[in-house]
């Protein structure tokens, strides 16, 4: 741990202000990964800029029918808000299968994207890894690695992004808004997150000195037809070995629209366009989840400890689908499967 | 009045704890508190070869980085190392002794600031330049290098010939990892020197343990040194040896001639004592008819370099079953870690894992029930030593636990139960411990208000030692629960040993017995001195103290208030200070015992666990508290669903360093992975164990409990898992 000069940004424009001023400064939200990150001298920001006291709080209805979500409320108000319970009930499952209540009260939406890999290697300074320090090498993929990932790997890296509620806003085909020095953009949830490739160090595209102001949930919410499920080491409070966030539009037995991403399995929430599209026109029905299934982890590939996650991965997804199918989501509190 | 013994009575000290007013060893505040923050090795095995500890130095509020090579001096002969609860053999561990590293983890230096955070910071300014040695962490790769130590029970006939020509045998080898005690409470010291005094508080289950070992550390007198634990935030058996941060605490005081606290982070008490990892084999041989013709229990654990660790794994069986054959072997293997440590249950919670596994495994060999093959094998006598037990009802745990969990209904058929999508499985084990004592002294001082003081030096580590006390002394002295006040966890009160071994409380007990004997014995000698006393002639044990008076057993009728023979006396307090003296007779084997039901419902597909129903039976003898009792017990259970299902610490063999030391990533239960606990009391009145009737109950409440849960997920799923944590790609082959 390092000492560093906390400030606080005024207003958007100030801590886009702030941040291109200081390559070494962190913007801080709830904290609730950043603040560890510090202690096991994993990040080293000189500066921390505190954004919490910015009006990016609300959630509010779109002009196309979608949700606007200021990407400073916190994932706790998120998951019980009544436009996202109602409209988008996959958002609120995931968020709620993820963390506890302590630290869903203190996250923020926009630091939940943005929150480190739980890799073993990447939290102990003392071993290599390349995402913590590019070039020192991978402990991981001859190391422990039960936990990591199996799609989208790399030679320097095989981290797993940890998020629950990324894995839904995957699906939901979310657009993250953000500014920068030059201006407002959006960018695509697909692309916001990034392979690790052999710059494992980059875990999105967001540029230094961004910010993300927003997350726009278009209109569509497949609040009828959804599930999200969670697989983990214990029935609470652990990252997901594996994570399936499904959403069906149904016409009868037949998948009008099919969206299907994963969780705890790559570096990024994991989707696959031709799943999805093997999906669509089928009759929704165990052969046509697992035709998907096989789709999806067409490239996985295990590390050992983790070869299970596959196998596991594809019945995940079977099953998710399935309960998406009858409209029986996975319940948060009943931790039995259906 | 009625009696306190028995009832269940809540914490005299819950209040003090949920309103923060307790404190514990991190709390104590002086002015101009020195905080001192560990740095620590990050290599196994080497040599320091430089600390260059200037960029610390440089920063504002550093007072001071300790290392070997500037410590103020301390003793340099094991003897002065080695506390009351050391292994026997060995080189107890000597904090920033010299340049040797020994573990990963191992204090090396230690920055002294003004306040916590710059002495953390300036932590990470400390630089060590190390001269790598190779290392070894691996039990499961060193196991080759295993030796065998104090063999625990004598072998019996020809175990292993018998185990050759049985009718039915089960041989198999279990493992299970190496587990750390993860308390709630961080690890803490407070050092303060005062006129010559030197005061400690300390996170420890034993403060005259801790004051005795600082003395030799330091060469200091004994009356100079007090050490203070007056609440812990549990202990586990983490807080039975005194652990390096005291050391470090003490060093910093008297470098400084300041009051100096160390606390130590999460992460760095995984350099602390730990369940050593262990690998058991069990071998076990029936005849047709099903009872044991051969029993064979060999461990291998874990141990440091420089000292041996061993609690006996093996033996257990001789507890609980006949078997004219047997043999055990407990072996260790050294590699370059701390010292392994008790942890809840030593030796129990490993062995009767092991053993009660494969009892279930020889019972679907012999395709009998697992309760009736215990009943065929019940032996009412100690195998290894002949002898009776001074009492044994685990024949009523085995009947009641089964009643209560409805194990008559029971489909003996793998994968022959479901709930939907559920496979249900249904398993169960026996628990067994030992019954000790220990000498310990107890004082009381009745004042004439008719309140009294009861102080010992033991710990109430969380179990509950404060309420039990207080019980049993309202009760021998007649008074009202809350004019008894207990005193523990101060190195200046009567003699007792360490918090450990589920004695504490059978203990303690007798020996307020014994005093409140003594205060009874000095009220009556005051009563008889009164005019025309209706207590003439009455002998100590012909009076008893009953609602503030001392009445004659024989006639209730005859009786003087403890207030007016105080009065009349002049005695403003009567002090009186006892031992409990264990007994030494050898006649006789005393044990507690338990029987464990467990339910699990497994998904088919998807092989996620749930444990929903565990049944645990225990015969302990007298239960002083069944509030406290079942809470402890229960506790027990959680912590054998941990044990069964999520507890391991992860170790990168290639580093020698411990990867989830961190209670995020090494897991134990959480709310949702817990259901429904039955905890059962069996009647077990004992005089003979000792004059109350107690045998304690800190341990039995884990052991065995991992076996039944994995003997449910066997019936559950068909698929027999003998490696813990059982963890879902352990049950389902993920093709």
């Amino acid at each position: 741990m390092i000492p560093f000069q906390y400030t606080r940004a005024s207003d958007v424009a100030d801590a886009i202000k702030q941040i291109a001023a200081d390559p070494s400064a962190k913007f801080i939200a709830g904290g609730t990964n950043l603040l560890d990150l510090i202690k096991y001298d994993v990040a080293t920001p000189t500066r921390l800029i505190d954004i919490s006291r910015l009006p990016l709080r609300n959630v509010e209805e779109t002009a196309t029918g979608g949700v606007l979500i200021g990407a400073l409320v916190p994932n706790t108000d998120l998951a019980y808000h009544p436009l996202i319970e109602a409209r988008y009930p996959l958002l609120s499952r995931s968020i709620l299968a993820g963390a506890s209540q302590q630290l869903r009260n203190m996250a923020s939406t926009g630091g939940n994207l943005v929150q480190r890999t739980r890799c073993f290697y990447f939290y102990d300074a003392t071993t290599p890894c390349n995402k913590r320090e590019p070039g020192s090498g991978c402990s991981a993929i001859s190391g422990i690695n039960r936990i990591n990932a199996i799609l989208g790997t790399s030679q320097s890296c095989i981290a797993t992004h940890p998020s629950d509620m990324c894995v839904a806003l995957a699906v939901l085909e979310a657009i993250v808004h953000v500014t920068g020095p030059a201006g407002a953009r959006t960018i695509a949830f697909a692309d916001f997150h990034r392979l690790p490739d052999n710059t494992p160090q980059l875990d999105t595209n967001l540029e230094p000195d961004e910010i993300i102001t927003a997350i726009e949930l278009p209109a569509k919410g497949f609040s009828t037809n959804y599930s999200y499920l969670k697989i983990r080491d214990r029935l609470s409070y652990a990252f997901a070995l594996v994570s399936v966030a499904a959403a069906l539009e149904l016409d009868g037995d037949t998948i009008k629209e099919a969206r299907v991403a994963l969780g705890g399995v790559a570096h990024k929430p994991w989707r696959s366009s031709a799943a999805e599209v093997v999906l669509r026109g089928q009759r929704a029905e165990a052969s046509t989840f697992a035709n998907a299934a096989d789709i999806l982890l067409r490239r996985a590939r295990g590390f050992g400890h983790n070869d299970f996650k596959i196998g596991l991965a594809r019945r995940a997804i079977v099953r998710t689908l399935g309960q998406a199918a009858r409209g029986t989501p996975q319940s948060i509190s009943d931790k039995k499967i259906r | 009045m009625a009696s306190y013994i028995g009832s269940a009575t809540s914490r005299v000290d819950g209040r003090a704890k949920v309103t923060g007013e307790a404190k514990y060893a991190g709390e104590f505040n002086v002015p101009g508190l020195v905080h001192g923050y560990v740095v620590d090795s990050i290599i196994p095995k080497g040599r320091i070869v430089r600390i260059d500890a200037s960029g610390a130095l440089g920063i504002a509020g550093v007072i001071d980085v300790l290392t070997h090579s500037n410590r103020p001096p301390m003793a340099d002969k094991d003897d002065a190392y080695k506390d009351e609860v050391a292994p026997e053999k060995g080189s107890p561990y000597r904090p920033l002794y010299d340049d040797r590293i020994h573990f990963t983890g191992q204090p090396i230096a230690l920055v002294l600031a003004e306040d916590w955070e710059t002495a953390r910071v300036a932590a990470s300014q400390v630089r060590i330049e190390y001269q790598k040695e190779a290392h070894v962490t691996d039990l499961h790769a060193e196991r080759t290098r295993a030796y065998a130590v104090d063999v625990p029970e004598k072998p019996r006939g020809d175990a292993e010939r018998a185990f050759a020509s049985a009718a039915i045998s089960h041989a198999a080898e279990y493992s299970i990892p190496t587990e750390h005690h993860n308390p709630m409470e961080l690890f803490a010291s407070t050092a303060i020197w005062e006129n010559g005094q030197l005061t400690v508080y300390d996170k420890t289950q034993g403060v005259q343990n801790v004051q005795q070992y600082l003395c030799k550390v330091f060469n200091l007198q004994p009356n100079a040194v007090r050490v203070m634990s007056p609440y812990m935030g549990g202990g586990f058996g983490a807080g039975l040896r005194p652990q390096y941060q005291v050391v470090l605490t003490v060093l910093a005081a008297n470098a400084l001639k300041r009051p100096v606290r160390v606390m130590l982070t999460r992460a760095q008490m995984y350099a602390l004592g730990y369940r050593p990892a262990s690998i058991e084999r069990l071998a076990l041989g029936a005849n047709s008819g099903g009872t044991l013709d051969s029993m064979q229990h060999e461990a291998i654990a874990v141990t440091s370099q420089f000292e041996e660790f061993a609690r006996n794994d093996t033996g257990w069986g001789n507890l609980l079953y006949k078997s004219p054959n047997a043999k055990f072997e407990h072996k260790l293997v050294k590699l370059d870690l701390p010292t392994s440590c008790d942890m809840r249950a030593p030796g129990a919670a490993t062995g009767v894992y092991a053993l009660e596994c494969a009892m279930d495994e020889l019972a679907i060999a012999l395709k009998t029930d697992p309760v009736q093959l215990r009943l065929q094998c019940y032996s009412d006598r100690h195998q290894g030593e002949d002898l009776p037990y001074t009492s044994k009802q685990l024949r009523e745990c085995y009947r009641q636990g089964a009643d209560a969990f409805g194990w008559s209904k029971r489909n003996a058929e793998p994968r022959s139960m479901r709930d939907g999508s559920e496979l249900v499985g249904w398993g169960m084990a026996s628990g067994v411990w030992e019954a000790l004592q220990v000498p310990a002294t107890v004082r009381i001082v009745l004042t004439a208000n008719g309140h009294a003081e009861v102080a010992t030096a033991a710990s109430d580590i969380g179990t509950g030692t404060y309420t039990i006390m207080a019980q049993v002394a309202a009760d021998m002295l007649g008074l009202p629960i809350d004019n008894i006040s207990v005193k523990l966890g101060d190195s200046t009160l009567p003699q007792c040993p360490v918090e450990g071994g589920s004695w504490i409380a059978s203990s303690v007990c007798n020996a307020i017995a014994n005093t409140a004997r003594a205060v009874r014995g000095d009220l009556l000698e005051l009563a008889k001195a009164t005019q025309d006393s209706p207590l003439s002639g009455a002998g100590v044990d012909d009076v008893a103290l009953i609602d503030g008076k001392i009445v004659s057993k024989r006639d209730a009728g005859r009786a003087v208030s403890i207030a007016s023979a105080m009065q009349s006396g002049k005695a403003e307090r009567i002090t009186r200070e006892e031992i409990n003296q264990p007994s030494e007779d050898k006649s006789h084997a005393r044990n507690v015992h338990s029987a464990i039901f467990a339910e699990v419902k497994v998904d088919e597909e998807i092989g996620i666990i749930r444990v929903t129903r565990v049944v645990k039976a225990v015969a302990a003898g007298r239960i002083l508290n069944p509030k406290t009792a079942h809470s402890q017990v229960m506790g027990g259970v959680v912590w054998g669903i941990g044990m069964a299902l999520h507890e391991e610490t992860l170790y990168d063999h290639r580093f020698g360093r411990v990867m989830n030391a961190n209670i995020a990533e090494y897991h134990v239960p959480v709310n949702a992975d817990i259901h429904d606990i039955e905890v059962i009391f069996v009647d077990e009145p004992d005089e003979m164990v000792n004059p109350l009737g107690i045998k304690g109950l800190g341990e039995i409440g884990i052991v065995g409990v991992a076996a039944a849960i994995a003997n449910a997920v066997y019936h559950a799923t068909g698929k027999r898992v003998r490696d813990l944590p059982i963890t879902l790609d352990k049950v389902i082959e993920f093709a």
